[in-house]
C-alpha cells in the first residue's frame, strides 16, 4: 500500500554497519558481500552479549529462547527416534526377539507421545519460528518476551511429566489415549495425559505470542502482502493453536476427572458416550497435524524460492492456502471416526469435507514446482531437502485422499498403511522441511558454515532411509498388517525387515545431520550476513544477530522475495 | 526495560524495550488479552457440548436431577458475579480517568464479591456432599433417600466439573485483581497505562460470563 510515506533517504548516517538497509527507495538490496564488515561496528551478538548459564535461563531474549527450544526439541527427538529405532529391531522378525507385548505397546505409545507432544509440536513454531519470526518483520522480539520464556518453562514441566510416566509404570493406550480403554489400564495415564495438557498451555503461549507479533510489530512498510511465507505459515499454526488446543485441554482435563472420580461421561457402563472423547480428542487433534506440518510449509516456501533465485510462483495462493487450510483443518475430525460408529451421513460428509483440504495443500505444491520452473536452482543442502520434502510430501499428502475415501479407509483402518502415510507427511513433511531449515538458518543462528557435502550426504541418505523405511509400510498395510502389533505371520516378514534396515540407514542419516551442524559451530567456516543473497529481514542483521535485532528498525519497500537479480521487465 | 529507558528520555517507564510506542504496547496487550479470553471460552465450550449431548441422551434424568440444586444460592450467586463485573467496569474507567482513589475502590468490592460468590459455593458444595449428590463413584443419593433416576451420578458429574472449573478461574481471578489493586496502591496505572486493569477486567467479564451461562442451564432447566 502506502509504503512511501516514509522518507528515509535521510537516515543514512549509519550506512557504514552491515545491517541497515533503511535507506533503499526502490527495492531492497542485499547486503552480500559487505558482511565481513562487522568489524567496523563491534557490538557483541546475542551468543555473547552476556555469558554464563543464568544469562540463558532468565533470558527474555527469542533467539535465545528459540535456541533452548531447538536443544530440548531436538533432545526429545533423538529420545523418541531410539525408541523408534527398537521398535523396528524388534519387528525385524516375526517372533518376539528383546520386547513382550506390553514393553512394545508401551514403547510405542512412548515413541507417539514424545514425538507428537515434545517434539513436532513446538520443533517448528517454537524452535525455528522462536528465532526468525520476530527478525523476519523486522521487530525487536516477540510481543511477549516473558510469557515466551514462561512457554518454554511449562514446556519443560510438561517433558519432566511425560517422563515420569515411565517411573509410573509407563503407558500402553497410543499417543491417542482412546476410552474406555484409557479408563481401565493400569499404566500412569493421568501423569501422561497432564503431561499433554500442561504442553498445550505452552503451545498456547506460543500461538497468541506470534499472532500478537505478527499483527502489531512488523516493520514500517511491511504489510501484510509483503510478509515472507514462512510468517504466514506460522500464523495460520498459531491461529489454529489458538483455537484448537483448549478443546484438547478440556477433552483431557476430561479424561483425568473420568479416572479420577468416574464421573462416567465418557464411561458407556455409566450412561456416558465413549465415542465423545474421540469426537473431542480429534477436534484438537486433527487440526493439530496442521500445527505439526503448516509451518513445514512455510520453510519450504523460503526454501525454494531463496535456492532457486526467483521470485515465488503464486505468493497470495500459497499465504491464502495456510490460513485456508487451517480453516477446513476445523471440520474434518470425523474421517478418524470412519469405523467408531458415527453416522454414515456424517461419514460421507467427512470424507467430502477431508477432500477439500487437499485443494489448498495441493496450491502450494504447485506453486512450489512452479517457482523451481525456470528458476537458477543452487543445489545447496537446504535445496536438497527441499527437493526431498516435494516427493515424501507429496506421496504422503495423495495416500491422505486414499485414506480420506470412506469406503477404502474401512478396508485400510488402522494398518500400516495409516502409520506409513502418518509418517511420509510428519517425517517426510515436517521433519525434512525442519532439517531443511535448519541448514538454510545455521549460518544465521550461529554465524557459521556447515560442510555442503555433508549435509547433502544427509539429505540422501534420510531419502532413502525415509522410503526404504515407509513405502514398504504401504503394501504392507495394504496387504492387511495391522499397526501396533509387536509379532506378525511369517509372509509379512521380509517387508518388514526391509522397512527395518531402511529405519537404520534413516537413523545414520539424522545423526549425520546432527555431526554437520556441531561440527558447523565448533569449526564451520564463518558466515556473512546474508550467505544465500536472501531478501528477508532476517538476512539484513549480522550473523549471528546483535540482541535487539537490527541497529535501526528497518524500512520495507517490497516483496521479500524480489531478488536483485530478478529481471523487472518480465512478468516476473 | 530499564536501560533503553535511560537512554531515551521521551520513552516512559512502563513501555518495554521492544514496542516503538505506548500504543502498540496497550494495542499488543489488548489483543493478545482477547486471544486468551477465546481460549477460555473455546476450552468451557468443551464442556457445554458435553452437557448438551448429556441432556439429549438423557433429558427427563437432567430434569429431575437438576431439582436438587439451590436456586436461591445460584440466584444470589449470579447477582454478585453481575456486580461484581460492573464494579471491575467502574475501576477500569477510574484508571482511564486518572482517579486511583477509585479504583481501589472498585476493586476492592469486585474482590469482595468473588469471595462473597465462593463463600455461597462453599455452602453448596456441602450441602451436595453431605446429601451424596456426587459425581460418578462418591454418589450416593439413593442411601439419603432420594428418588433420582437412573444416570443422575453423570449429571452430578458434569455439574462439579463445570461449577469447579470456574470456580478455579474465581479463584485466580481474585489473585489477579489482588495483584492489580496492589500496583494501583502503588500508584502505578494512570490514563497513559491502565492495560493491565481493562486486560484483568476482560478476565473477570469472562469468568462472569461463563456463570451467565452456567447459572440457567445447570439449575434452571425446564
Amino acid at each position: 500500500m502506502s509504503d512511501d510515506s516514509k522518507k528515509t533517504d535521510e537516515k543514512a548516517e549509519d550506512s557504514a554497519s552491515t545491517d541497515v538497509v533503511a535507506t533503499k527507495t526502490e527495492k531492497p538490496v542485499t547486503t552480500d558481500g559487505d558482511g565481513h564488515a562487522e568489524g567496523v561496528a563491534p557490538e557483541k551478538s546475542y551468543l555473547t552479549a552476556s555469558r554464563g548459564v543464568m544469562s540463558w535461563l532468565v533470558t527474555v531474549d527469542h533467539k535465545r529462547i528459540g535456541l533452548m527450544y531447538l536443544v530440548a526439541t531436538m533432545f526429545f527427538f533423538l529420545v523418541a527416534g531410539l525408541l523408534a529405532i527398537a521398535l523396528r529391531t524388534e519387528l525385524f522378525t516375526g517372533q518376539q526377539d528383546f520386547m513382550s507385548a506390553a514393553t512394545y505397546n508401551k514403547v510405542f505409545t512412548l515413541h507417539g507421545a514424545i514425538m507428537v507432544f515434545l517434539f513436532i509440536i513446538p520443533s517448528v513454531p517454537a524452535g525455528i519460528g522462536n528465532f526468525v519470526l520476530p527478525l523476519m518483520l523486522g521487530a525487536k522480539d516477540v510481543a511477549f518476551p516473558k510469557l515466551n520464556l514462561l512457554s518454554f518453562y511449562v514446556y519443560c514441566i510438561a517433558a519432566v511429566m511425560l517422563i515420569l510416566t515411565l517411573v509410573l509404570g509407563s503407558l500402553d493406550t497410543g499417543w491417542t489415549f482412546y476410552t474406555p480403554y484409557s479408563k481401565s489400564t493400569g499404566t500412569a495415564v493421568i501423569m501422561a495425559t497432564m503431561g499433554a495438557f500442561v504442553a498445550g498451555f505452552s503451545s498456547i503461549l506460543t500461538g497468541v505470542n506470534f499472532v500478537v507479533t505478527t499483527h502489531k510489530m512488523r516493520a514500517p512498510g511491511m504489510t501484510w502482502n509483503r510478509m515472507p511465507l514462512m510468517i504466514w505459515a506460522l500464523y495460520a499454526t498459531a491461529l489454529i493453536q489458538i483455537m484448537a488446543t483448549p478443546v484438547l485441554a478440556i477433552t483431557l482435563f476430561l479424561l483425568v476427572i473420568e479416572r479420577t472420580l468416574s464421573v462416567g461421561i465418557f464411561d458407556p457402563a455409566m450412561g456416558g458416550d465413549p465415542a465423545l472423547y474421540q469426537h473431542f480428542f480429534w477436534f484438537y487433534s486433527h487440526p493439530a497435524v496442521y500445527i505439526m506440518i503448516l509451518p513445514g510449509f512455510g520453510i519450504i516456501s523460503e526454501l525454494i524460492t531463496v535456492h532457486s533465485r526467483k521470485h515465488i510462483f503464486g505468493y497470495r495462493a500459497i499465504a491464502i492456502s495456510s490460513v485456508a487450510i487451517a480453516v477446513i483443518s476445523f471440520f474434518v475430525w470425523g474421517h478418524h471416526l470412519f469405523v467408531s460408529g458415527q453416522s454414515e451421513l456424517a461419514g460421507i460428509v467427512f470424507s467430502f469435507l477431508t477432500f477439500a483440504v487437499a485443494v489448498p495443500t495441493a496450491i502450494k505444491v504447485f506453486s512450489w514446482v512452479a517457482t523451481l520452473y525456470g528458476g537458477s536452482i543452487r543445489y545447496t543442502t537446504p535445496m536438497w531437502y527441499a527437493i526431498v520434502f516435494l516427493w515424501t510430501f507429496t506421496i504422503g499428502g495423495l495416500t491422505g485422499v486414499y485414506l480420506g475415501t470412506l469406503s477404502v479407509n474401512v478396508h485400510l483402518h488402522d494398518t500400516y498403511f495409516v502409520v506409513a502415510h502418518f509418517h511420509y507427511v510428519m517425517v517426510g513433511g515436517t521433519v525434512v522441511a525442519f532439517l531443511g531449515g535448519l541448514y538454510h538458518w545455521w549460518p544465521k543462528m550461529f554465524g557459521r558454515m556447515y560442510n555442503e557435502t555433508a549435509g547433502k550426504i544427509s539429505a540422501l541418505l534420510v531419502f532413502i532411509g525415509f522410503n526404504t523405511t515407509f513405502l514398504t509400510q504401504f503394501f504392507l498395510g495394504h496387504q492387511g498388517m495391522p499397526r501396533r502389533y509387536y509379532a506378525y505371520l511369517p509372509e509379512y516378514e521380509v517387508m518388514h525387515q526391509v522397512s527395518t534396515v531402511g529405519a537404520w540407514i534413516l537413523a545414520c542419516g539424522l545423526f549425520l545431520v546432527l555431526f554437520t551442524l556441531i561440527h558447523a559451530i565448533k569449526s564451520g567456516e564463518r558466515a556473512t550476513a546474508n550467505p544465500w543473497a536472501a531478501v528477508s529481514l532476517e538476512w539484513r542483521t549480522a550473523s549471528p544477530p546483535i540482541e535487539h535485532n537490527f541497529h535501526a528498525t528497518p524500512q520495507v519497500t517490497g516483496s521479500p522475495y524480489d531478488f536483485p537479480e530478478i529481471d523487472k521487465s518480465g512478468k516476473h | 526495560m530499564s536501560s533503553n529507558a535511560q537512554e531515551h528520555e521521551d520513552r516512559p517507564w512502563f513501555l518495554a524495550h521492544h514496542f516503538d510506542t505506548v500504543g502498540q504496547q496497550m494495542s499488543s496487550a489488548k489483543l493478545g488479552m482477547w486471544l486468551f479470553a477465546c481460549t477460555e471460552v473455546l476450552m468451557f465450550s468443551g464442556l457445554f457440548l458435553a452437557y448438551f449431548i448429556l441432556r439429549d441422551l438423557y433429558p427427563e434424568m437432567v430434569l429431575v436431577a437438576s431439582e436438587e440444586l439451590n436456586k436461591t444460592a445460584g440466584g444470589v450467586n449470579t447477582v454478585v458475579l453481575l456486580t461484581s463485573s460492573f464494579t471491575m467496569a467502574l475501576g477500569v474507567r477510574a484508571a482511564q480517568t486518572n482517579n486511583n482513589k477509585a479504583l481501589k475502590r472498585n476493586l476492592l468490592v469486585t474482590i469482595a464479591c468473588a469471595f462473597i460468590f465462593m463463600i455461597v459455593k462453599y455452602f453448596e458444595y456441602t450441602t451436595k456432599i453431605e446429601h451424596g449428590l456426587l459425581p460418578g463413584a462418591w454418589f450416593s443419593a439413593l442411601e439419603h433417600g432420594y428418588m433420582l433416576p437412573k444416570y443422575s451420578r453423570v449429571f452430578y458429574g458434569i455439574y462439579f466439573t463445570m461449577t469447579g472449573l470456574h470456580g478455579v478461574h474465581v479463584i485466580v481471578g481474585i489473585g489477579v485483581l489482588s495483584w492489580i489493586y496492589i500496583r494501583a496502591r502503588r500508584h502505578e496505572f494512570n490514563s497513559e497505562n491502565y492495560v493491565a486493569v481493562e486486560n484483568a477486567g476482560i478476565y473477570w467479564h469472562i469468568v462472569d460470563l461463563v456463570w451467565i451461562f452456567l447459572f440457567p442451564l445447570l439449575y434452571l432447566v425446564k
